[in-house]
C-alpha cells in the first residue's frame, strides 16, 4: 500500500471532489476516489491467452481474482516502457478491476466547477472515457469515466 | 421458542417427510407390514408428543390419521389408493400446522380440520364409499362467516357432511370476523398474537425445522476467501520457517497447517448439496400424478449423491419438477395405449445426474410416446413460429426442440398438470440463467430424454495442471481420459493437421500453445507429452509442453469482460498464490476447430449425420484416374498406412496385403481403375470386428472439418452422394458398400457409423 498524500482544498466553501491522480505515459488522470478500492504496488499476473491487448492478466489480491485492465493500451498508449507499475483496483457492476497505471499519484480535492468539458479536439478514444478536464497548476487532469473505461473493454477473439 | 417445542418441529419435519415417502412406498407394496409398522409409529410418535406438548390441532389430525395407519396396520384394512391419498392429506396438513406453529413461534395457529378429520374417521370407521363422495353444500350462515374468518390453511377439494357422522364431532370452532385477530381454538393453551395471519403461514419447510441454518451465499464467499487466503499465508510460512528445525516453531506450525487444511474443506462443502435434495419431493409428485392422471408410473432415481453447488440446486429444482410432470403428463400415454404399443402399462420416468465432460448432466428420461414431429411441426406454423417452407426444411431434430419455444404446448387439452404452454421455455431460460443448456433426443414411440447440463462453475472439480508455452493451465479432470508420451515420428500430418495413431484410432490433435495463440518455439525432435480429452463423443489430444499434478480446484467466473473468451471455464487460485486459467475442453475443441463442441451423444450425432446436418470431420482424397474429391469420416477410418505396391498380392482376383500378420484385402472405388505397381500406395484401413480393409487412393488431400449437406444423394453403389467441401463437388464414399465387397458379405455393419 502507498502512502497518499491529500492536499488540502484551497476554497473549504466549493464543492469539491476528490480525486486519486495516476500517470500514464506523462499525462495525468483523474479517478473519482469513491470508485477506488484499493491501491497496489506491482503483482504477479498470470496472462490470459487470446485476450485482447487491454487486458494485462489475471492477479491475486488477498484471495480474489481481479482481472488487470492495461489502462495504457485503452487509451491507446502501448507499452509501458519504464520498469514499475502500479494499480488502482475500482468496482464495475459490483466486480473488481485493477487499472495498470504507471504511477499513482495523490488524492486532490477538486472544486466541480473547475472541470471543464472535454476539448473538442481531443481524440475520439479518450474523449469517450474522460468526463471533462480539470486545470491544474502543472498541468491537466483528464477525469476518467470508471465505468465506460472498464465496460467498454472487450474480451479478445472469441475462444 | 421453547427449546422442547423447537426439537419437536425439528423432529417431526424429519418424520413427516419419511412418513411421507413411506407413504408412496406403501401404495406400490400395500403388504408390507414392517413399512405400516414404521409409519404408524412414527405418526403415534407425533400424535404422542403433541399431546405432551398441548398441540391439540395438531394431535387431532394425527389421532384421526392414525386410527386409519392403525387399521392397515391390523390388516382389517387394505391400503388403498383413496385411503392413502387421505392420509397423505393428514400429512400435508401436519406439515401446514406446523408451519404455522414455527411461524407462530411455539404456539398453534387456528384452523378448521373437522372435514379432514371426518373423512379421516370415516375410512377409519369403514364407509369410505360415502365419505369423499356426497358433497351437500353447508349452511349459508356458515360459509359466510367462514368467508369473512381468517381461511383455513388447508382445505380438502370437496366437503363433505361425513363430519356430523364422525364418532366424535370434532367440530371446530368457527372463529368469530373480528378486525383480522384470530382468536385461538378453546383447547390452544396460549393466545395466538394478533399480527399472525393464517394465510402468511408459509408451507415451505423453514428453518427450525430442517435443523439448519440459512446463511447467505455472499457470508460463504467470504469465508471461503478468508479462508484461501489463510492458507496462503500458511504456506508462505511453512516456506519462511522450512529451516528453523525447531520443535517449538515446527508442531503449532504443523497443526496449523491441518487445520486450515481442514477449514478450507469444510468451508467448500457448505456450498455443495447432492442433488438428491431436489428430488427428494419427486417420489410424492409423481405418486399424485398417477393418481391424478390414471397413469402407472414408475419413478427411478440415479446419482442423487451427485454433487451441485447449492444456489444452482435451487435454481434447477422448479424447471425439474416441471419436467417430470411434463413426462409423466404428455411423455408417457396411458396403460391401455401402452399395452396397445407392445410396452410395460406402467410407464419409467428416469432421472440421472452425472459428471460429464466438466459439466453435471442431468437426465430426465422417460419411455413414453416421444415428441410427434408432425403435430409439432403443425402447431408451430399455426401459431405463427414458421412458415411452411422453413418447416419443410428442418430436420425432425430441430423441429422437436421448437417445444422450448415461448407460448408452445402440444397438448390436446389443457389439463391441471400441464399443456399451457408456458412450459419449456420457462424451464430452458431458468437453466441459461445459471449457465446451464438443455437438449433433447426423442424418438416418436420411443420415449423422450431431456439432457440439462450445468456447467461447473462454482462446483469443485480435480484439475489437471498442464504447462503450454510457460502458461500453466487447467484442465477438468472429468474430460481427460489419458496421458500419451508421444515420439516425434508418431506424429503425423495431414495437410497439416496433426494426428497420433494411438491403438486403432486416429487421434486429431491440437496444440494448446497453437490454440491459445501463444508464441512458442518449435522444439523439434522433442517427445509429445498429450493429455486425451474426450468432449462429448469426440476425442481429440492436446498436446501440452509440461504436465504436473491435479488439485483440487474451485472453480470461479471468470470477470464478466472475459466472458467472451469461451475457450475458459474458469480461474482459480491455486496452492502457491497463483492464479490460473481453467480451459473449457468444448470451448478449446471449437477453437481448435473441432466437431461436435455441444456434448451430443453418440446417437444424436450419428442422427444428424445421416440426416445431413452436422458438422463431420472427413479425409478428402483422390484416386487414380478420377480428378474427383472422395471423402470418408475421419471417425471410420482406423489407420493411414503407405504400402509398398510389390507387397500387393493377387489371389482368387483379389488384391490382398499382409498386413500386421493378417491378409488385408485391398479395393479400389473403381473395379477397373489402374493400380500402380511400384512406389508407395496410399491406403485408407477401415477397421470392422477385428478385421481390416484397405481402400486405395492416390493421394490424400486434407482432413476438413465441415457441415455435410448433401447436394445430390446417389443410386450408385458405393456412393452416397455428392457435397459441395472446400469449394469442390466432392463424393462422399459409402464405406459399408466396400467392406461388404470386401468381405463378400451381404451385410456388415461398419463401426455402428451412419449407414
Amino acid at each position: 500500500m502507498t502512502q497518499i498524500s491529500v492536499v488540502p482544498a484551497a476554497d473549504p466553501a466549493k464543492v469539491v471532489s476528490e480525486y486519486v491522480t495516476i500517470t500514464l505515459d506523462g499525462q495525468e488522470f483523474g479517478l473519482p476516489i469513491s470508485a477506488v478500492y484499493d491501491i497496489l504496488n506491482e503483482q504477479r499476473m498470470t496472462p490470459v491467452a487470446l485476450a485482447s491487448e487491454e487486458i494485462a492478466g489475471v492477479m491475486n489480491i488477498r484471495g480474489r481474482i481481479v482481472t488487470a485492465i492495461d489502462a495504457r493500451q485503452r487509451l491507446g498508449l502501448g507499452k509501458n516502457k519504464g520498469a514499475g507499475s502500479m494499480s488502482v483496483v475500482v468496482h464495475h457492476k459490483g466486480e473488481p478491476y485493477a487499472l495498470v497505471v504507471d504511477a499513482v499519484g495523490e488524492v486532490r480535492p477538486i472544486a466541480t466547477d473547475g472541470v471543464v468539458k472535454n476539448p473538442p479536439n481531443l481524440k475520439p478514444e479518450w474523449a469517450a472515457l474522460c468526463e471533462g478536464v480539470h486545470r491544474l497548476d502543472s498541468g491537466l487532469l483528464l477525469i476518467l469515466n470508471v465505468d465506460r473505461f472498464v465496460g467498454g473493454v472487450t474480451s479478445g477473439q472469441p475462444g | 421458542m421453547d427449546d422442547l417445542i423447537r426439537d419437536f418441529l425439528t423432529e417431526t419435519t424429519e418424520s413427516i417427510g419419511q412418513v411421507d415417502n413411506d407413504l408412496v412406498a406403501l401404495e406400490q407394496r400395500p403388504d408390507d407390514g414392517e413399512l405400516i409398522g414404521r409409519i404408524f409409529r412414527l405418526v403415534h410418535t407425533v400424535k404422542g408428543t403433541c399431546g405432551f406438548l398441548g398441540l391439540a390441532r395438531l394431535e387431532k389430525v394425527a389421532h384421526a390419521g392414525e386410527n386409519v395407519l392403525g387399521r392397515f396396520r391390523d390388516k382389517s384394512l387394505a391400503p388403498t389408493t383413496d385411503s392413502i391419498g387421505l392420509v397423505l392429506k393428514a400429512v400435508d396438513r401436519i406439515k401446514v400446522i406446523v408451519a404455522g406453529i414455527e411461524q407462530a413461534d411455539g404456539v398453534e395457529l387456528a384452523g378448521d380440520d373437522s372435514e379432514l378429520i371426518a373423512q379421516l374417521d370415516a375410512v377409519y370407521r369403514g364407509d369410505t364409499a360415502e365419505s369423499g363422495k356426497s358433497a351437500p353444500s353447508r349452511p349459508s350462515r356458515s360459509t359466510r362467516s367462514r368467508r369473512r374468518a381468517p381461511r383455513p390453511l388447508y382445505r380438502p377439494r370437496e366437503e363433505t357432511s361425513a363430519a356430523d357422522a364422525a364418532p366424535e364431532p370434532l367440530e371446530a370452532v368457527e372463529p368469530p370476523a373480528a378486525l383480522g385477530i384470530t382468536p385461538a381454538e378453546e383447547s390452544t393453551p396460549v393466545a395466538v398474537p394478533a399480527k399472525v395471519a393464517a394465510d402468511n403461514v408459509p408451507a415451505a419447510q423453514s428453518q427450525v425445522s430442517g435443523q439448519t441454518i440459512r446463511v447467505s451465499l455472499d457470508l460463504l464467499e467470504r469465508l471461503m476467501t478468508a479462508v484461501s487466503e489463510l492458507v496462503l499465508t500458511r504456506n508462505q510460512l511453512l516456506q519462511a520457517l522450512r529451516s528453523q528445525d525447531s520443535a517449538v516453531v515446527q508442531v503449532p506450525l504443523q497443526r496449523l497447517s491441518l487445520i486450515a487444511s481442514e477449514l478450507q474443506e469444510g468451508i467448500m462443502r457448505t456450498r455443495m448439496q447432492p442433488i438428491g435434495n431436489a428430488w427428494s419431493k419427486l417420489p410424492r409428485l409423481v405418486r399424485d400424478l398417477s393418481v391424478e392422471l390414471g397413469k402407472k408410473i414408475d419413478l427411478q432415481m440415479n446419482g442423487a449423491d451427485t454433487e451441485l453447488d447449492r444456489q444452482v440446486l435451487e435454481l434447477i429444482r422448479d424447471p425439474l419438477t416441471h419436467m417430470v410432470r411434463n413426462s409423466a403428463d404428455h411423455g408417457l400415454e396411458t396403460g391401455a395405449d401402452r399395452i396397445a404399443a407392445g410396452k410395460p402399462e406402467a410407464g419409467t420416468i428416469t432421472l440421472n445426474a452425472y459428471h460429464k465432460g466438466g459439466h453435471i448432466i442431468i437426465e430426465i428420461r422417460d419411455d413414453g410416446r416421444g415428441l410427434p414431429v408432425e403435430k409439432i411441426k403443425l402447431k408451430a406454423i399455426q401459431a405463427g413460429l414458421l412458415t411452411d417452407a422453413e418447416a419443410a426444411q428442418m430436420s425432425p431434430q430441430l423441429i422437436q426442440s421448437l417445444i422450448f419455444k415461448a407460448g408452445f404446448s402440444t397438448a390436446d387439452k389443457v389439463t391441471a398438470v400441464s399443456g399451457r404452454g408456458v412450459g419449456m421455455d420457462v424451464v430452458r431460460t431458468n437453466i441459461e440463467r445459471i449457465g446451464g443448456s438443455i437438449e433433447l433426443d426423442s424418438r416418436e414411440g420411443g420415449g423422450t430424454a431431456f439432457f440439462i447440463k450445468i456447467p461447473l462453475t462454482l462446483a469443485i472439480v480435480s484439475a489437471l495442471i498442464v504447462e503450454a508455452s510457460g502458461q500453466r493451465f487447467a484442465i477438468p479432470q472429468i474430460a481427460v481420459s489419458e496421458l500419451v508420451l508421444a515420439r516425434p515420428d508418431q506424429v503425423e500430418s495431414l495437410g497439416g493437421a496433426a494426428v497420433l495413431r494411438l491403438r486403432d484410432r486416429l487421434l486429431p490433435l491440437v496444440r494448446l500453445a497453437d490454440a491459445l495463440g501463444i508464441d512458442r518455439p518449435v522444439e523439434a525432435g522433442k517427445n509429445n507429452l498429450i493429455v486425451v480429452a474426450q468432449v462429448g463423443s469426440q476425442t481429440f489430444g492436446v498436446v501440452v509442453d509440461r504436465v504436473y499434478d491435479t488439485e483440487e480446484i474451485v472453480v470461479k467466473p471468470v470477470a464478466p469482460i472475459l466472458r467472451g473468451l469461451t475457450v475458459y471455464a474458469g480461474n482459480t487460485i491455486l496452492g502457491d498464490g497463483s492464479v490460473i486459467m481453467i480451459l473449457d475442453q468444448n470451448g478449446l475443441a471449437a477453437t481448435a476447430g473441432r466437431m461436435d463442441t455441444d456434448g451430443a451423444t453418440a446417437e444424436t450425432k450419428t442422427a444428424l449425420m445421416a440426416r445431413g446436418a452436422g458438422t463431420e470431420q472427413l479425409i478428402l482424397f483422390e484416386t487414380a484416374g478420377d480428378s474427383t474429391p472422395k471423402a470418408v469420416p475421419l471417425d471410420q477410418v482406423a489407420r493411414l498406412e503407405q504400402i509398398e505396391a510389390k507387397r500387393v498380392e493377387c489371389v482368387d482376383g483379389r488384391r490382398i496385403v499382409q498386413y500386421r500378420g493378417e491378409l488385408m484385402p485391398l479395393v479400389t472405388l473403381d473395379p477397373n481403375a489402374p493400380v500402380a505397381s511400384s512406389g508407395n500406395l496410399s491406403v485408407l484401413v477401415f477397421s470392422d470386428r477385428g478385421r481390416s480393409m484397405g481402400l486405395l487412393a492416390e493421394r490424400i488431400l486434407d482432413i476438413v472439418d465441415v457441415e455435410v449437406d448433401l447436394k445430390m444423394t446417389s443410386t450408385r453403389a458405393g456412393s452416397s452422394g455428392t457435397a459441395v467441401i472446400a469449394g469442390k463437388a466432392t463424393e462422399l464414399i459409402d464405406v459399408q458398400h466396400f467392406v461388404r465387397t470386401a468381405f463378400r458379405e451381404a451385410d456388415v455393419v461398419l463401426l455402428s457409423a451412419a449407414a
